[in-house]
């Protein structure tokens, strides 16, 4: 722009918080439809196989699931403090909020961690012997299980990069009042991520 | 005012390939795209002739089956996935959509940049299986269950490939709602916005809300390969119908990404070359989001066949009779619009008009297969084959090149031949129709469709439009040599609206420098095709 006396009224090279916020939640319905995908596959193989879902769903370790689903709360409640203190310009305290987020992202994963070796560990993995020769309903509920929590936890981890960049921002002072849709969008992104969880949570190991 | 250096064009501003390869210029970006998908179509119009070619003549004669399955899915998917979705988004709606909306770029540069880097992995993910692995899929570029998960060909590589190209999209799509949104000339209202905004608005929105489900349903076909559980599989324990209703809930969408900018072209060109307000403003913007939101209902037209309800095989029919109703809307206002207008043949308006032709034979044999009995007899025959080629090739294809001789000279501020633009275009049109309408006949003869060979009695159509494959060929041959002599000989034009067009990139300097504009735009007091308060232009 510098070799013009021109600028344009509404130009591309602006910084706009909004387009930011408005870009990242088109981004979040798109990632929403991603799993929409899966959840219809869910809902159609579970009306197919009823009694093999109710089967295997008694499988899955619910205390394992429920203190995943209050370390993934508190996350995002540590987050959106995060985002309100970098609105109130005490970036210290946002950038110590988000490590709290990201160690219980980290939590998250290690608690998935155990469940899932612990599965394969039985042999119930594709692939393995006892995998195979459960009925063709059993293994479709373990399939799905597979699929969704691990694109969600693959998610998770995305999120993690994204709030460490965050933290980056942050602890370089590039954030401030006026200008941290940064924060507000990992937060955003945070929130969605939890908010998948809610669904998969009951849909796999409540739902009797 | 405007300095010396201000007029450097974006061309010239920086020079070296690593200045191309990284540049955050819509316009750059734009370009970049258009060399790369040209690229692309080259290949799949190759695969094409060798695929008329061999039925030429019944029984072999260059390739043998396989080989020759696995050349229509490579085409298909290059054609579809690499040429026609992003064709007219990804290179006219980065190049002039900030420019048509009086702005300096899209509202996300580097996004943008990131979008054509994605596309270009996917597209190599994509050829690579001519090299790599098993050789490419054979399954046509539907990948249909169960035979995908099946097949010993490298599908899982040719679904990745989609399934990035998708997120390109997606990106390209994202980043144009936001501008749309956020960076039109203050005093640019919505319906002041020019068509072809409109018609890249509801294609994006279908671009945001359908890929995702077929990125998906592409990533259930690999998994499924690799560990071997029946999600799709009914042999053990999947549904294929399942993965067809997936497929088609993005595949039937992504057709209006196909077609809708062809649509916001055709708005273009019309109201230009008969200088005349575009007749019905309104009804062709709306018409574009009926046609984004019905589409999104009717996915099951492809699957007549396969198993589903009554009930639902007549819902479904319905409601694709409905999106014939938009769709005509824009075909009469089109033609009111050149109905005593002032009339200048060019190029371009030829491009146009051959676009209102064949998209209506492409339309109407959509109703005709939409029918549920006569669907049943036409389903997979080259009845369709000559459908969705005269739909996406003569539709959408001729839009493109008719926008690349609209706004060739603001490109890259030169001229090419318009004589031998015109004939090229006249060799082209006959052999497109050549090629492609004897195949309605063999199609309702019962030819069916993804075979090398076929019975003697569909000889005669197969020779006619292996031939006219061969004069589409030279037709684009002569058409191609044209733009690129004319890139480096062509009259160098310096006049800012070479057509007597209205729209805003015509106010920019030609070529437009690196920020667009060099004084503020000015709009047309009513909407943006009102030629009788036409902005004084000074060049
Ligand atoms: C010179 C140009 C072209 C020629 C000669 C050509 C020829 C063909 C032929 C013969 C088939 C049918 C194969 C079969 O069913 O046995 C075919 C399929 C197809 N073509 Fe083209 N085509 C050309 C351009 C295009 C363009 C521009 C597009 C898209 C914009 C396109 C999209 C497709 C698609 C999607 C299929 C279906 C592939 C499948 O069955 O999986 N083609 N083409
Ligand atoms: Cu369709």
């Amino acid at each position: 722009m510098a070799h013009t006396g021109l600028v344009l009224p509404n130009s591309g090279h602006n910084r706009d918080a909004e387009a930011n916020k408005f870009g990242m939640w088109l981004f979040l319905f798109t990632e929403l439809l991603l799993f929409g995908g899966l959840f219809i596959v869910y809902m159609v193989y579970r009306m197919l196989n009823h009694e093999a879902f109710l089967l295997s769903s008694f499988e899955l370790n619910v205390t394992m699931g429920t203190v995943n689903t209050v370390v993934l709360l508190v996350s995002s409640m540590t987050i959106a403090m995060a985002v309100s203190a970098i609105q109130m310009g005490q970036a210290k305290r946002s950038a110590m909020l988000l490590w709290i987020t990201f160690a219980l992202a980290g939590v998250f994963l290690v608690i998935k961690y155990f469940e899932w070796s612990a599965k394969i560990h039985h042999g119930l993995f594709p692939g393995l012997d006892y995998y195979n020769n459960l009925p063709a309903g059993e293994r479709l509920f373990f399939f799905l299980y597979y699929i969704m929590t691990g694109l969600h936890a693959l998610h998770i981890i995305i999120g993690m990069v994204i709030i460490l960049f965050t933290i980056r921002q942050t602890n370089n002072g590039t954030l401030s009042p006026e200008k941290h849709s940064l924060t507000e969008n990992a937060g955003l992104y945070w929130h969605l991520v939890d908010l998948i969880w809610i669904y998969l949570f009951p849909l796999f190991y409540l739902i009797h | 005012m405007a300095t010396a250096t201000a007029q450097v064009s974006y061309l010239e501003a920086k020079k070296g390939i690593l200045s191309w390869l990284f540049s955050v210029d819509h316009k750059r970006i734009g370009l970049l795209y258009l060399y790369s998908l040209i690229t692309f179509f080259l290949v799949g119009v190759t695969l094409g002739l060798l695929m008329r070619y061999e039925l030429l003549n019944p029984g072999k004669d260059l390739v043998e089956a396989k080989t020759y399955n696995q050349i229509f899915t490579l085409h298909g998917v290059i054609m579809i996935f690499l040429f026609i979705i992003p064709s007219i988004p990804a290179v006219f709606g980065n190049f002039f959509l900030p420019i048509m909306l009086g702005t300096d770029d899209v509202s996300f540069p580097r996004l943008n940049l990131l979008s054509w880097w994605v596309y270009i992995i996917g597209a190599v993910m994509a050829l690579s299986t001519l090299v790599f692995g098993d050789g490419p899929a054979d399954t046509g570029w539907t990948f249909y269950a169960p035979y995908s998960v099946k097949t010993g060909t490298n599908v899982s590589m040719s679904v990745l490939a989609a399934f990035i190209l998708g997120f390109s999209s997606i990106l390209t799509g994202l980043n144009f709602i936001v501008t749309i949104h956020r960076l039109r000339a203050p005093g640019m209202t919505f319906t002041k916005m020019p068509l072809f905004a409109w018609a890249l608005y509801a294609t994006s929105w279908i671009q945001l809300l359908a890929t995702p489900i077929i990125g998906i349903t592409l990533l259930m076909i690999v998994a499924e390969r690799t560990l071997g559980v029946g999600l799709f599989d009914p042999s053990i324990g999947g549904d294929p119908i399942l993965y067809q209703h997936l497929f088609w809930i993005y595949s039937h969408p992504a057709v209006y990404i196909m077609a809708l900018p062809a649509f916001g072209i055709i708005s273009e060109l019309l109201p230009t070359f008969s200088r005349r307000t575009i007749f019905g403003y309104k009804a062709i913007a709306y018409s574009s989001l009926a046609i984004a939101f019905v589409g999104y209902f009717i996915w099951g037209h492809h699957m007549f066949t396969s198993g589903m309800s009554g009930t639902a095989r007549f819902i479904f029919s319905m409601l694709t009779f409905l999106v014939a109703i938009p769709t005509a809307i824009k075909v009469f206002n089109w033609v009111a619009t050149l109905y005593k207008g002032s009339i200048h043949v060019e190029p371009p308006l030829l491009y146009a008009l051959a676009f209102i032709f064949q998209f209506m034979i492409g339309g109407f044999t959509g109703l005709i297969l939409g029918a549920l009995a006569t669907d049943i007899h036409l389903h997979d025959t080259y009845f369709v084959v000559g459908h969705f080629h005269y739909v996406m090739f003569g539709g959408t294809g001729f839009a493109f090149f008719g926008a690349l001789h609209y706004w060739y000279p603001k490109i890259w501020g030169r001229m090419y031949n318009k004589a031998v633009a015109n004939i090229a275009f006249v060799i082209f049109f006959i052999g497109f129709n050549t090629l492609y309408f004897p195949m309605f006949i063999s199609g309702l003869m019962g030819m069916p469709r993804r075979y090398y060979d076929y019975l003697p009695e569909f000889h005669v159509p197969n020779i006619v439009s292996t031939v006219g494959s061969w004069i589409l060929a030279i037709g684009l041959l002569i058409m191609l040599g044209n733009l690129i002599v004319a890139r480096f000989r062509g009259r160098k034009v310096t006049e800012r609206d070479p057509w007597g067009g209205i729209t805003l990139e015509w106010q920019t300097p030609t070529p437009p420098p690196v920020q667009n504009f060099d004084s503020l735009p000015e709009l047309p007091l009513n909407g943006p095709y009102d030629y009788e308060n036409k902005p004084q232009i000074k060049d």
